[in-house]
């Protein structure tokens, strides 16, 4: 019988029915501390370590504080040294604040080449079918399942449904991975996906990098689905060989044939499967505090009456209410005060070459503060290689140290009540940036274009106004 | 975990779509290493809005579709049971937040819209696990809805069990499948074959700078 990508990962993970083999768990200081905690009340060893990685992420400072000792606010710093004692404890690698492979757990298990095709990989933390990018099953889950992998390295898991996604024709000048999967969110909504694994495919799919389909997997749980993934090609091949934790000589060629046969296979069938056309597709930007809130950059911010579904209605009022929006703005004569580019969206090498290229020899608009985080010191040390971090500062952004910063609100980097931020994460939620904070979700391209015109622009057409500065 | 057989009482009703783990429980609470204490933070911000009027402090939450969505924190579902609540009606859940629930001890319980409603209108109700059933009355036309729940959840929900102790009763399988798995084609990779980094080789030194 002809099976389906996910068919085939999920059925060389089955260790009895219902029960999963998980081939890499990825851990962070704030949805692991109970697991660890509960691990040694029960007296229970951490079973793979070698199957385990960790690193500090959602609530480290990017303000270059060198140690977890240094962190000022208490209760984060409490959090970051509890990881690093468990980990010493239990034989699990971390990297902590101060390495030089610390960063977003998204971003690290990609670069050390520890996301590989084929796998079964969790996290506490939603955003983790990112890695499903390589073909393999990632997804996010809760505290007592962290701590049921560390102690039996697998999962209680009912085979979810299945959809697929494709996505139909060349992607269009200036469209990018990020307007495809919230063009996707936005025909499906928020919900659409809710019990579904995501096979995302298509040629558009195929042309990506490994980075742009990183940002479409990434936001799978944006759409409700439990993983979304790619099945693996020469890219996906090119990307992982020589990463430190890839393997060599006759392990990979052995490794690689595996992969090979990572695809759907024809006439499989899907429980459910839609068509994301994306030639119909220009950026978009959210208006509201949903992702599927959503429209193209040359479009407005709709009236709550053009929903005919009351409660959809509702929603749309309390949404504008709280963005402080009026429906039939231009999306264009939007002002923004905040830019915030970084995340496990993207945060990655390509996301911030992308927007360099836009800002090159620009100025910051008066009255916006733009802040570039990278999503590892990796991507960080990468990117100064380079001197995008010249580029950046020349215009006048703040080039800050790895970690989840203003994604969630968890840090220091936060929005003050009000203010209007052009973001290049994956959640435009109430109070998601900072209580009060109006999150409108972009592509790194999008955010750069919004941070030096002050409002959003097409970056398709987008000229600056005034004499380019010297970089 | 405590068994759950019987959950009684009133209801407190959130009437919307879309109630996030956001809006659940904001990210900046987050930080304590414990598994307590966060009932306190439930709907801190949330609660704020002038229409907010949700009950707390009752057994049973009604809402509407796609709740818990967001974020895998089980922190959501900690604060929630910390304030009380030992179940949640509504005409959807978010996948990873309702398993989540069944690990805490808080019965997610998906129903159509009409029937959630009426039980928000009855104010109170009777959820039976080992029946699957809801029912209100007798202030209100008695009523019965019966709810699906995976019987894997449901007996261990009604024993109180935990799934680690479980599954590594499964040891052997476990052990046969890591031994079949090492020896094929593509084993995995390993994080212990990384290069070694600080004292010890495995852990980043995370003495104070002077
Ligand atoms: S960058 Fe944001 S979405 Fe990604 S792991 Fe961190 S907090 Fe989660």
């Amino acid at each position: 019988m002809p099976k389906t990508l996910f068919d085939k990962i999920w059925e060389t993970h089955e260790v009895g029915d219902g029960l999963i083999y998980i081939d890499l768990h990825m851990v962070h200081e704030v949805t692991s501390p109970q697991a660890f905690e509960g691990l040694r009340l029960a007296g229970r060893p951490v079973r793979r370590p070698d199957k385990t990685l960790a690193t500090a992420d959602h609530n480290v400072p990017t303000d270059g504080t060198p140690v977890a000792a240094r962190i000022k606010d208490a209760l984060s710093r409490k959090q970051v040294e509890t990881l690093e004692e468990n980990c010493a404890e239990f034989g699990v690698p971390v990297f902590s604040l101060g390495s030089d492979r610390q960063g977003i757990v998204h971003v690290v298990g990609p670069e050390q080449g520890m996301t590989q095709p084929g796998m079964t990989m969790v996290c506490g933390d939603s955003h983790t079918a990112t890695h499903g990018a390589f073909g393999s099953l990632a997804f996010g889950i809760g505290t007592s399942e962290v701590e049921h992998v560390l102690a039996t390295q697998c999962l209680v898991q009912k085979k979810p449904k299945s959809m697929r996604i494709n996505f139909v024709g060349d992607l269009p000048f200036g469209v990018t991975a990020k307007d495809m999967i919230l063009g996707a969110i936005g025909q499906m909504g928020v919900d659409g996906a809710v019990g579904h694994v995501v096979e995302f495919a298509g040629p558009a799919v195929e042309q990506l990098s490994m980075e742009g389909r990183m940002t479409i997997c990434n936001m799978t749980i944006e759409g409700g689905g439990r993983a979304g993934m790619i099945a693996p090609d020469q890219t996906t091949f090119d990307y992982v060989q020589g990463k430190p934790a890839a393997p060599t000589g006759a392990a990979w060629d052995a490794a690689v044939a595996t992969w090979k046969e990572l695809y759907t296979d024809e006439g499989a069938t899907f429980d459910r499967e839609i068509d994301v056309d994306v030639t119909a597709l220009s950026p978009r930007v959210t208006w509201g505090t949903t992702p599927d809130m959503v429209v193209g950059v040359d479009g407005t911010v709709p009236t709550p009456e053009s929903f005919d579904d009351p409660a959809e209605r509702g929603q749309a009022e309390r949404a504008l209410e709280y963005m402080g929006l009026k429906g039939g703005e231009r999306i264009e004569d939007i002002s923004i005060e905040r830019v915030f580019l970084g995340s496990c969206t993207n945060g990655r090498l390509a996301d911030l070459q992308a927007a360099a290229d836009v800002i090159q020899g620009r100025k910051v608009a008066d009255g916006v503060y733009a802040m570039v985080v990278p999503g590892s010191v990796q991507v960080k040390i990468a990117a100064e290689e380079l001197g995008l971090d010249k580029v950046f500062t020349a215009a006048g952004f703040d080039w800050r140290g790895a970690g989840c910063s203003m994604c969630l609100g968890m840090n220091p980097d936060v929005l003050s009540p009000g203010e209007r931020c052009a973001s290049t994460s994956n959640r435009n939620f109430q109070g998601r940036q900072g209580k009060g904070g109006r999150t409108h979700l972009v592509s790194p391209q999008m955010a750069a274009a919004a941070a030096i015109a002050g409002h959003f622009v097409d970056v398709r057409t987008f000229e600056p106004a005034g004499e380019p500065v010297a970089a | 975990m405590d068994p759950i057989s019987i959950i009684e009482g009133k209801v407190s009703d959130l009437p919307r779509d879309d109630v996030d783990t956001d809006q659940i429980i904001p990210a900046r609470f987050m930080k304590r290493v414990e598994r307590t204490g966060f009932g306190e933070f439930l709907f801190n911000d949330a609660k704020e809005a002038p229409d907010w009027n949700v009950e707390i402090g009752n057994p049973i939450l009604c809402s509407g579709a796609n709740f818990g969505s967001g974020s895998s924190r089980e922190h959501a579902p900690w604060a929630l049971e910390d304030a009380g609540f030992r179940a949640i009606i509504a005409t959807s859940l978010a996948d990873i937040f309702a398993s989540n629930c069944t690990k805490v001890g808080l019965l997610p319980i998906e129903l159509p819209e009409d029937q959630v409603r009426k039980i928000a209108a009855a104010g109170e109700a009777r959820i039976e696990l080992d029946a699957q059933t809801v029912e209100i009355g007798p202030t209100h036309a008695r009523e019965t809805f019966s709810f699906d729940i995976a019987p894997g959840t449901k007996h261990r929900l009604l024993n109180g069990l935990d799934d680690i102790g479980l599954t590594l009763g499964d040891e052997g399988a476990i052990t046969t499948y890591e031994e079949q798995r090492a020896a094929s084609a593509f084993p995995g990779p390993s994080s212990l074959s990384l290069p070694p980094q600080g004292p010890d080789g495995k852990t980043i030194q995370s003495t104070p700078v002077a």
